[in-house]
């Protein structure tokens, strides 16, 4: 029989979530309210009214071409920066976890990183892969015209998946280190015993006991890529050149901040909603059962 | 951001409370403006206001620099549909047609008026008041830091090649180049993507339009034309060149701006605002000769005059009869001829009155370094009468528009698209966006 603690009023219940519930309301659901009732008129931006135009938005939005260019261009940052902040921070993690020489250093400097704020390491990533004057430029002088994101729509992309996912590196490694850590030793020992390699040890023991860990990156990292990229864009490309790296945030930063476009912005900001919300669904359908907690 | 500016306020008012030692000061009414400049130039308006403060005893001015002019406009918005808004705010040129549609403003004549401000209105250069004037001419807003765009040249390079003045025409920017290509020296003429210089600018100085109805200011139902006017030979004429290696392109995102590039003697010729006149002369190489002049024109060309570039202080609507009687007697402060001459000496911008030029020709302010080639500014400013198309641009959407087409340049120079095809492109996704402004002030009008 489960013995809960549980208050005997509830008002004292509600009152004690009452901050959060106001928090949330205030910073999530109200905004989220005004940017749907503006997706549905076109909005004047110095507030000298609206007219409701039903789903006209939307049908602007959907039939622009350029729009699903940038759709897909973010599908393919997300997978880009995923994998690769990923990709690196579980091999770093898993020397970590092995207590190779030095290893207390580069653990703290690993973790440095994510405190950096996104416009100031955008600004460094500018000038390391500027083709003229930055570190890149040295490879520009012996093979001409190999890199330059200024004019090259597909290495600009390259330098936002490395600017953004150099940041979620330091990240995804604390969660992995940490996942990793809390694996019994007493298992992977027993594989030793056995003689088990040190690749083996990983690959059957170590990565699936690290699935949650895994999961729950990926939700995030995915996630973070759609919502949480357009300093970096704005910073190194400003979605140039040509749109090549206008991702659908940045866009939406665009249109709404800088033309005054309230209401595109807002219909935009919606359909990035559902597309996040879509794609969380989807892994928590289908990848989540692959994983198992226990 | 709100948290912040009201610390900021706070921390301003209890400074100036209490380094005044005027017991008076608590007396003053007190106004706000938000401004959009930063670093070295905020610091500039920042003493602006001061001195105003300084001139008299009975209203107190609070400049307050929104960190950018995008921000200026979006944090001004966002107080004014709070009505916390500022009594005045800097607007940038291409965020002049929303603020005019909206009603959301104290028009300038008629706050002048109200409170007992005489001003002349002919005082003003023609070619800067008409950008913010409306189509009948009336000042809605004030005029301050204004600019056009120059040809920079750097001297030593074209001595090289025998040249001591600058090129007047395209055709001798591209003669000139060549040579220069012929002595090795790096980049002889380059741009950046910015459609000011090469757009508007542009078919500004040739008499060209932008858009029908002339340039937007007779209406909202203005459509863009710059696909079927002369700028597309000068398109091609740019691609030509940095095919040809005699042009060159130089951004932030290749490593240097055209700025940086030509303090560097990277690039011997550019088009660049007057505004960064000052920085130039601070960062060029040492001994490095260079100097300023007249955007160039194809060969036959009546030139016309250029457009103004920077901003214009707007008193926004809904505050108190003492702040606006303060607006009024600070704008007419800052144009006294006095006021342009402090404010041009430490920035880079021109006065923007025929008297406050006068006034700091006869001190003999252009006639020496580092303020000589100046007044350049003023003579492609006054070129010409204004006619209908060299006036001002009045597009709704104007940032998106002049993304759009920065969008297709770079798809243009980079051979991704044909000029044709690029210019197409953004002229149809530029109307897409006019319409989509006309819709949205459906029944208004422009003044």
């Amino acid at each position: 029989m489960e013995n809960r603690a549980h208050f005997k009023t509830l008002w004292l219940g509600v009152a004690l979530i009452l901050p959060q519930l106001l928090l949330v309301l205030t910073f999530f659901y109200w905004p989220t309210g005004a940017a749907l009732f503006w997706a549905f008129t076109l909005e004047q931006p110095w507030g000298g009214g609206s007219q409701c135009v039903g789903l006209e938005n939307f049908a602007n939005v959907f039939s622009d071409p350029f729009y699903w260019a940038s759709v897909g261009r973010s599908l393919v940052f997300a997978l880009g920066a995923a994998s690769l902040a990923m990709g690196i921070a579980l091999v770093l993690a898993l020397f970590c976890d092995r207590q190779l020489r030095g290893y207390a250093y580069y653990r703290t400097a690993l973790v440095w990183p994510f405190a950096v704020a996104a416009p100031a390491a955008a600004v460094a990533f500018r000038y390391v892969f500027a083709p003229e004057a930055g570190v890149f430029s040295a490879l520009n002088q012996i093979y001409p015209n190999i890199w330059n994101p200024a004019t090259n729509g597909t290495h600009a992309m390259i330098m936002i998946i490395v600017a953004y996912g150099w940041k979620y590196i330091a990240y995804n490694f604390i969660f992995f280190l940490a996942g990793l850590q809390s694996i019994p030793r007493a298992l992977i020992e027993a594989g030793a015993m056995d003689g088990a390699g040190v690749l083996r040890r990983m690959r059957d023991i170590q990565l699936p006991l690290l699935a949650p860990t895994f999961f729950f990156l990926l939700v995030i990292n995915l996630t973070d890529s759609f919502v949480d990229s357009f300093g970096i864009v704005d910073i190194t490309t400003e979605g140039g050149p040509s749109k090549a790296t206008e991702l659908m945030v940045y866009k939406i930063y665009f249109d709404g901040f800088k033309g005054l476009d309230y209401s595109g912005a807002a219909a935009q900001s919606i359909v990035l909603m559902l597309l996040v919300m879509g794609l969380t669904f989807v892994q928590f359908r289908y990848v989540e059962r692959k994983v198992h907690y226990k | 951001m709100t948290l912040f500016r009201r610390a900021a306020m706070a921390l301003a008012f209890t400074t100036a409370l209490g380094v005044s030692a005027d017991a008076g000061a608590q007396q003053r009414i007190k106004f706000e403006l938000w401004q959009g400049l930063t670093g070295d130039l905020g610091e500039r308006v920042n003493d602006v206001c001061k001195r105003f403060n300084e001139s008299q005893a009975e209203f107190e001015i609070t400049c307050i620099s929104q960190g950018s002019y995008d921000s200026a406009v979006q944090n001004a918005i966002a107080a004014f549909r709070a009505k916390k808004h500022p009594t005045i705010v800097q607007v940038f040129d291409a965020g002049t047609t929303d603020l005019m549609l909206s009603g959301a403003f104290y028009p300038a004549k008629q706050l002048m008026t109200d409170h007992g401000q005489t001003v002349d209105w002919s005082r003003y250069f023609p070619g800067i008041a008409n950008y913010y004037a409306t189509s009948k001419g009336e000042l809605y807003s004030f005029p301050f830091n204004s600019s056009t765009a120059l040809l920079y040249w750097n001297k030593d390079a074209l001595a090289k090649v025998g040249k001591t003045a600058a090129p007047k025409t395209w055709e001798e920017v591209e003669a000139i180049s060549r040579e220069l290509k012929k002595t090795n020296t790096p980049a002889p003429f380059c741009f950046e993507h910015d459609t000011w210089q090469m757009l508007e600018q542009f078919s500004a100085i040739h008499g060209l339009p932008i858009a029908t109805r002339g340039n937007g200011y007779e209406g909202l139902d203005a459509e863009l034309v710059f696909n079927k006017t002369r700028f597309v030979d000068y398109v091609k004429f740019l691609k030509k060149g940095l095919d040809e290696g005699i042009f060159a392109i130089k951004e932030k995102a290749q490593g240097a701006t055209i700025g940086e590039a030509f303090a560097a003697a990277d690039c011997q010729m550019t088009m660049m605002s007057v505004a960064g006149h000052g920085t130039i002369g601070k960062t060029a190489k040492p001994g490095m000769n260079w100097d300023v002049a007249m955007l160039p024109v194809y060969e036959g060309t009546k030139r016309t005059n250029s457009l103004v570039g920077g901003a214009s202080l707007w008193a926004l609507s809904g505050k108190s009869k003492d702040e606006y009687r303060g607006a009024a007697a600070f704008f007419a402060f800052i144009a006294k001829p006095e006021s342009e001459e402090y404010f041009s000496t430490v920035t880079g911008y021109i006065p923007v009155t025929i008297p406050g030029f006068k006034f700091m020709q006869d001190k003999g302010f252009y006639s020496q370094a580092p303020y000589k080639g100046r007044e350049i500014a003023l003579e492609s400013l006054t070129a010409s009468e204004v006619t209908p198309v060299s006036r001002g641009i009045r597009l709704g959407g104007m940032i998106q528009i002049r993304k759009e087409t920065r969008d297709a340049l770079q798809a243009i120079f980079a051979g991704q698209m044909t000029v044709e095809a690029g210019l197409n492109q953004a002229v149809e996704r530029g109307n897409a966006i006019l319409r989509r402004f006309e819709r949205t002030y459906a029944g208004k009008q422009l003044p």
